[in-house]
Formats: structure tokens, sequence, C-alpha cells
């Protein structure tokens, strides 16, 4: 046996610290950690020197104090004598409303059009295509101002909607879009509503019983039941049987045009013109992207799992749902969140047709009535960071459960 | 044929049959149509849709563009054409508006004597790419490309020629310095002296000399503000300085993120996180109104160049993450061949990894540049005249008021035609760069 010569034990030398790759990283470290402090350091001092020199303090104080002005659309009870920080909140909450909004949608366009583009049919796949195209090479801001142009200068006022034989009509005879904003229905809650509400929440609950009734049948005995089709008939029937019972609790309040005196709608819920054309121009904006995703998703499920699905019998629904889906929708899930990260940034274009969204209250008109820049802007930012790193967080989480679990 | 074989055969042909054509309906356009548009129930229905959203698409937009008016000095004028060649109340576009304002859309309120400049500038700006973008050019280009930051400062904001002289002079004098000190004194302490030599000339000698040399050879041009540049020159002088200089920056904020130095990456990660979580608007807005915060009282430099280096600030952070997916995707084997190879840390990343790293993240990065132009237009918030700005500002004229959708068209075109163009671009150059199906 042999015993390995340990290396001759020298003492620590200062000359490693520069050419020893062991130590040397420490010195790298060492210095740029020095002059990151330093710059910080230079930063945080002009800022106190400046804000002394113009008599500022940094306080967020400001946030109780009255904010006094008026916000076009709030979710929550909002009047101009609530505090900055209620304005603040109501602008929060409208930029999650658009952004939720757009997203849903931007998830159906950039569906539809990524699996319209890999159709066959040549035209619509062309048609496809430039619109993709069309949409992923001009600016957003570009889209939302012209789709907000388009809304207020080539709808009809509400004039137009008078009489028998009106110039205009509702989309349905439900939606009236106007100069003036659009006018949705909306619905009534009469007596009995909870009852349906109720129902409505046991059908669900019954449907998702029926789901796993029907998978444990199939994994013990290898039949399957019918889901489709019953789970829509526990989610609908019942629904209908006590909604005619009760006859009608709800009901639908059905925007209409006054026919006497100044022309405006009644009824129904008016949607700011600028919410529905930030809501459109991000869908379809954010849409083409995610038509991509999909394409490129549908594309990188190699043709030979569609050929081994057929050839254990599997029918067309059946790979689709069973052998490419799982498999396309692990490239596809990733990067369409971050589509949604991107649009939620996006959201703070608002600005453009004068969307009250939390960059127009607390980084608009709160911030230039306070002069507080530096706490607004602060928090204005904190509040993205913050959204941004929960969808991130949501990303992580699924690219850990999907994850290839190599051996 | 053996002798068996041909008893058994009754009969056989000598004679070649001449092809006959395929079918009616299975040769050229019928066979197209069929295939490709009423090849079942479902593709009808889909094509008939299609057509249906063209028409309703284009029935009004087409007709409406092509009646549009050339020759008009402002839209009464326009209408009066209009009704007098159509009749009253037709809907045809005033494309007129493009042609007496095109000056404005593209140059913003640079001074009319001095247009020239602007082009010139990205003529240099594109000869001086020229040998990077294409390898086989001469070598001998690139004192070009080294030349162009400078020579593009002087063409686009005028003044005397010795002041981006004298600072390009700060960068001779550090590469001298990195000479003389590093032969000496080894790779690190030349490092040092490379950036104190000219950080000390710019701060003491800069300003002195060049005031002197003016004083002496006053040769320069009209100096132009930064205020005055607007339309697509701005969108283009700010998208391409992000462009060079936020991809350098990217390259290195994406490999400190993958350092195994603790302190280096995660102050890269931090970086990174914090400027892709917030939107640019409100970067924007950070270079508006609270950079001079930041800074010693007293300096206050100008919004385009505070728009810049926001701008790159913000991409390089988009490109980096970019480049880590294409640093991440490289087989772990290359990174060990190069250690293999007793190669230093830059030797290695220089030579092995980031050629092909970067060869892999090009779409990614094209794609990152594209959003960086588009995102050009939303200077318009912060109150810079860029092309959507510059619309309004057109639009706010007696002249042109009410005029909407022609100016929107001719923006969104040109910038349709600049950011289809660099995605094409991409394309080819990945299928160029392709070395694995060879």
């Amino acid at each position: 046996m042999t015993i390995a010569a340990e290396p001759p034990r020298q003492g620590f030398r200062p000359s490693q610290l520069l050419q020893d790759s062991r130590y040397r990283g420490l010195t790298i470290q060492v210095i740029a950690l020095a002059l990151l402090l330093a710059l910080i350091a230079f930063l945080v001092r002009n800022l106190v020197v400046n804000l002394a020199a113009l008599g500022k303090d940094f306080d967020f104080g400001f946030l109780g104090n009255r904010a006094g002005y008026d916000i076009n659309q709030a979710l929550i009870p909002y009047t101009n004598n609530d505090s900055h920080a209620r304005a603040a909140l109501v602008g929060i909450l409208n930029t999650l409303l658009v952004a939720a909004l757009g997203c849903v949608t931007a998830t159906v366009v950039g569906v539809l059009a990524g699996v319209l583009r890999l159709s066959k049919n040549w035209l619509v796949g062309r048609l496809m295509t430039v619109y993709v195209e069309a949409f992923r090479n001009v600016p957003l801001l570009l889209w939302i101002v012209l789709v907000y142009a388009v809304l207020s200068e080539s709808t009809p006022a509400p004039a137009a909607f008078r009489g028998e034989d009106a110039q205009a009509s509702r989309l349905f005879g439900l939606i009236a879009f106007t100069n003036r904003g659009t006018y949705i229905p909306w619905p009534v809650w009469g007596e009995g509503a909870g009852v349906l509400g109720i129902v409505l929440l046991l059908s669900i609950a019954a449907a998702i019983g029926w789901r796993i009734y029907a998978r444990r049948r199939q994994e013990a005995t290898g039949r399957p039941l019918p889901v489709l089709w019953v789970t829509l008939a526990i989610l609908v029937l019942p629904f209908l049987v006590v909604f005619v019972l009760l006859g009608a609790p709800v009901t639908l309040d059905v925007p209409t045009v006054r026919e006497t005196g100044i022309a405006r709608f009644d009824g129904g819920v008016n949607v700011l013109n600028s919410l529905v054309a930030l809501w459109i121009a991000l869908a379809l904006y954010t849409g083409a992207f995610i038509a991509e995703i999909v394409r490129a998703g549908i594309l990188s499920v190699s043709k030979g799992q569609t050929e081994a699905a057929f050839a254990l019998g599997l029918r067309p629904g059946r790979t689709m749902r069973l052998v490419i889906l799982p498999q396309a929708l692990r490239v596809i899930v990733p990067p369409l969140i971050s589509q949604y990260l991107n649009l939620t940034k996006n959201t703070s274009l608002a600005v453009a047709v004068g969307y009250a969204d939390v960059r127009a209250t607390l980084g608009g008109v709160t911030m230039n009535q306070t002069g507080r820049e530096l706490e607004s802007i602060l928090l204005l930012g904190l509040f993205y960071l913050i959204v941004s790193l929960i969808i991130s967080g949501v990303l992580n989480v699924y690219n850990q459960r999907i994850a290839l679990k190599e051996r | 044929m053996s002798d068996l074989h041909s008893q058994t055969v009754a009969y056989s042909r000598d004679t070649m049959l001449p092809p006959v054509p395929p079918p009616r309906r299975e040769a050229g356009a019928v066979r197209w149509l069929r295939e490709n548009l009423f090849s079942g129930p479902l593709n009808i229905i889909l094509t008939i849709l299609a057509i249906w959203v063209l028409w309703l698409a284009l029935r009004d937009v087409l007709p409406w563009a092509w009646r549009g008016i050339w020759n008009a000095g402002s839209i009464s004028e326009c209408r009066t054409i209009r009704d007098q060649l159509y009749g009253e109340g037709t809907s045809a576009a005033c494309w007129a508006v493009i042609r007496a304002r095109w000056q404005q859309l593209v140059f913003g309120f640079y001074p009319a004597s001095e247009l020239w400049r602007p082009p010139l500038a990205l003529v240099v700006f594109l000869l001086a790419v020229l040998p990077i973008l294409f390898a086989d050019l001469p070598r001998r280009l690139l004192w070009l490309t080294a030349a162009a930051p400078f020579l593009i400062v002087w063409l686009l904001w005028g003044g005397p020629i010795w002041g981006p002289v004298a600072v390009a002079l700060g960068f001779g004098l550090g590469w001298l310095a990195w000479r003389i000190v590093a032969r000496a004194g080894g790779p690190l302490l030349g490092a040092v002296a490379a950036i104190l030599v000219p950080v000390l000339y710019w701060i003491f000698v800069d300003a002195p000399l060049t005031a002197a040399l003016a004083r002496i050879l006053p040769i320069g041009l009209t100096p132009v503000r930064s205020s005055d540049f607007g339309g697509f020159t701005l969108s283009i002088v700010i998208g391409l300085s992000g462009i060079t200089l936020s991809l350098p920056l990217g390259i290195l904020l994406a490999l400190a993120r993958r350092s195994e130095m603790f302190i280096i990456s995660k102050v890269a990660v931090i970086y990174i996180e914090v400027i892709r979580g917030v939107p640019l608007i409100v970067w924007l807005l950070v270079a508006q109104v609270l950079l001079n915060y930041f800074l010693p009282s007293g300096t206050n430099f100008d919004i385009l160049l505070r728009v810049i280096i926001m701008v790159t600030l913000f991409s390089s952070a988009y490109i980096a993450e970019v480049i880590r997916g294409g640093l991440a995707a490289l087989p772990r084997g290359q990174y060990e061949a190069a250690d293999a190879l007793g190669l230093g840390y830059w030797q290695a990343m220089q030579l092995i990894v980031l050629p092909q790293a970067l060869k892999i993240s090009i779409p990614g990065i094209v794609n990152s540049f594209i959003g960086l132009f588009k995102d050009t237009t939303l200077v318009s918030i912060i109150s810079l005249f860029d092309p959507m700005r510059m619309s309004s500002t057109i639009r706010a004229t007696t002249e042109w008021g009410g005029i909407y959708w022609e100016l929107y068209i001719f923006v969104a075109a040109v910038f349709f035609v600049f950011c289809f163009a660099m995605s094409r671009y991409s394309m080819w150059l990945e299928q160029r760069l392709e070395r694995s199906h060879r």
C-alpha cells in the first residue's frame, strides 16, 4: 500500500488573491461589492442632498390625504373625498380587471388563430398569417389608439338607436356599441336567486363527483363512462328546471335608449370605450403572440406520436386529448404565462386612451397633485414587481411539476 | 427472359402506351382549389367564413384607400376635391397629408437645411455594422466601426467636431494605457489603468482641450437640440442606440447571472428581475422625473440621452434572459471541453461558448430588438415627438384637423416594414448559421 503524498502545505500568500483561480473569484467579488456599495452610497447621498435642497422629505403620509379627483371607472365605491390610497386601490383594481379580461380573451383568440394557422385550408392559413404578422410588427400603442379611434369615431351616437327604423341596432339585440361607450345587459337578482345559486353550486359538485366516479370505474373495470354529455346534463338540467319553477328569478336588464329628450341609454351597464379599446387591442396583440406559441407547441410534437396513438387504436379525439395535448402543453404553457405577464405590464399603456389604471391614478394624478414623485413611482414599481413575481412564481411551480423526470 | 417464362406468358405488350393526362378534377387550379379550400365540409365552412371576413374587412377600406386624394393643401381642400370627383359624402382617403407632412413625420423638427444629416448618419451606421454582420468583408473596415459612434453623434447633434474627437481620444488613451501597463504589470493592473486613465482624462482634460481646439480650428456643423428630434428619426435613434448598446450589456449580464460567484450572480438576478418586473412606461417615468434626484445637484442632462440610457438598461435585461437561455441550452460537454483545453474563463467564453450560445439565441435576440423598436413609441407618453405624437401634432393643426386613419396607417406601415424585415433577416441568419444538418 502506498500512501498518497500530501502536497507540500504552504501558508496562504497574498499574491494568491490575484494569481490563484481558487481565491481570485473572492477578490473580484469583494471589489465588485465595494464598487456597488459605493455607487448606492453615491446615489443615496445625492438623493438626500437633493431632497433637502427642494425642502421635501420621504414620507408616505400623503396616501391618507383627500384625493380630490374623480375617477371615471371605479369597481369599489369611490368619491373624490376618499384618500389617495383608495384612489390607488381603484387604479390597481382597474389594472387587474383589464389584465384579467385581456388574458382570457387573448388565450381564446391565440389558440384559435394558432390552430387555424395550421389548418390545411389555404385561405384561412393565409388570413391568420396576416393577422399574426400585422399585430406582431406594429407597436401596441398604435393598436390601442387605433381601436379607440374606431370605437369613438365610427360607432353611432346613442341617438342612432332610436325609433322603429333605427340606423343602428344592438348586437344580438343586447349589446350597444356607441361613441359614448358600450352598453351591455346586466343580470338583476330577483327573489329566489339565492336558491338558483345553490342549485348551480350543487350541480357543479355533482358534475365533479361524476367525473371522479367515472375515472375510478374506468381504472377498475376498463370501461369508460360517458363524461361530457352527463356533465353537461348535470350542469344545465337542474338549473333550467329550478329557473322555470321559481319563475325566472334572474332577469337581464337590457340597455334601451330613451326615445325622447337627450338620447342616452338606460339600464344595463356602461363599459367605457377606453376599457373596451384597451381590452380589444391587448387581446388581439397578445393573441398574435400566443398564436405563434400554440403553433410552435403543436408542431413540436412529432408526427410519430400521432401515428403511434393511431396504431394503439385511439380515435382522433382521444389522440389529441391523451397524447398530443399533454406534450404540446409542456411547450406551450411556460411562454404562455410569460405572455400573460407581458399583457399585465402592457396595461400601463392605458394612459394613451385615458383609462384610469394604477399608472394613471397613483403614477398620474396623485403624483402630480402631491409632488411625491419618489414615493409614487416607488409604490407603482413595487405593485408591478409584485404582480410579475407572483406570475413568475406560478410559472416556476408549473415548470417544476412538468419537468421531465429523468433517471 | 427464361424460356419457361416466355412460354407461360400469353400476351406481352411491346410498345409503351402514351401517358394520359390526369383527370380534369385532379389537375391544375381545380385540384388546388379542391385540396386547399374545399376538401371537406369543415373546410368549406372555413373557406366561406374566411371569404366573409375578408369581404367585411375590405369592402369599405379598399375603395376608400383606392379613391385616395394625393394632392391637396388641407383636409377641407381634400373634401372639396372628393366631392367634385366622387360626389358628396363618398368615403375617400386623404393621402395628401402624408405628402404634405412626411418631412415632419420622418424628421420631426430637425432644421430644414440640415435634413441630409440624419440619413447620412444612418448610412454611416449601416456601413459600420456591415463588417460585423458579414464576416467576409476586409477587417480594415472595423476601423470605420470604431469611429462610427463619434461620427454619428457629431452628424446628428452637430456642434464643433472637436467634442467627439476629444472623447474618442479618451478611448485611445485607455487602449494605450492597457498596452503599456499590461505588458509591464499584468492584465489586472492593465485593466485598472485602462479604466482610470480615460476617466481622469475625461474629468480634467477633455473640456479645456475641446474648448481650445474649437478656438484654434472652428470646424463644425450647426448644432441641433434634442428637442428638435422627432418622428421616425427619433424612433430610429433611440431604437438603434438601444439595440447596439444593450447587446454587449445583455451578454455581460447573462454571464454574470450564470457566474459561480455568489454576489455577482445574485446582483445580476436582482437587476434582471426588477427591470423585467416593471413596465417600460414606469422606467421612462423614472428617467423623466426621478433621475435628477439621484444625480449630483445641478446636473441636468438631455432627456433624449436619459431615455436612451433607460431603454438600453431595460432592453439589456431582456436580452440577458434570452442569452441565458442560449447558454443553458449548450451541452455541458462544451464547457468541459473548453476547461480540458486549458482555456481561461474569458477565452472559453469568447472562443467556444458564446459563438454557439449566441447562435442559438438569435431568434430571441431579434425578437427583443423588434420589441425595443416598437417600444420607442412609448416615449410619446413622456412628451417626446415620436411618430405617434407627431401625428397627433399634425392632427392638431388647422389644415389637417380631423384626419385620423391616414396618419396611423402610414406610421403602422413604416413600423411594419422595419420589424418585418428584421424578423425575416433573423430567419435567414438562423438558416445560414445552421450547422447541424450538413
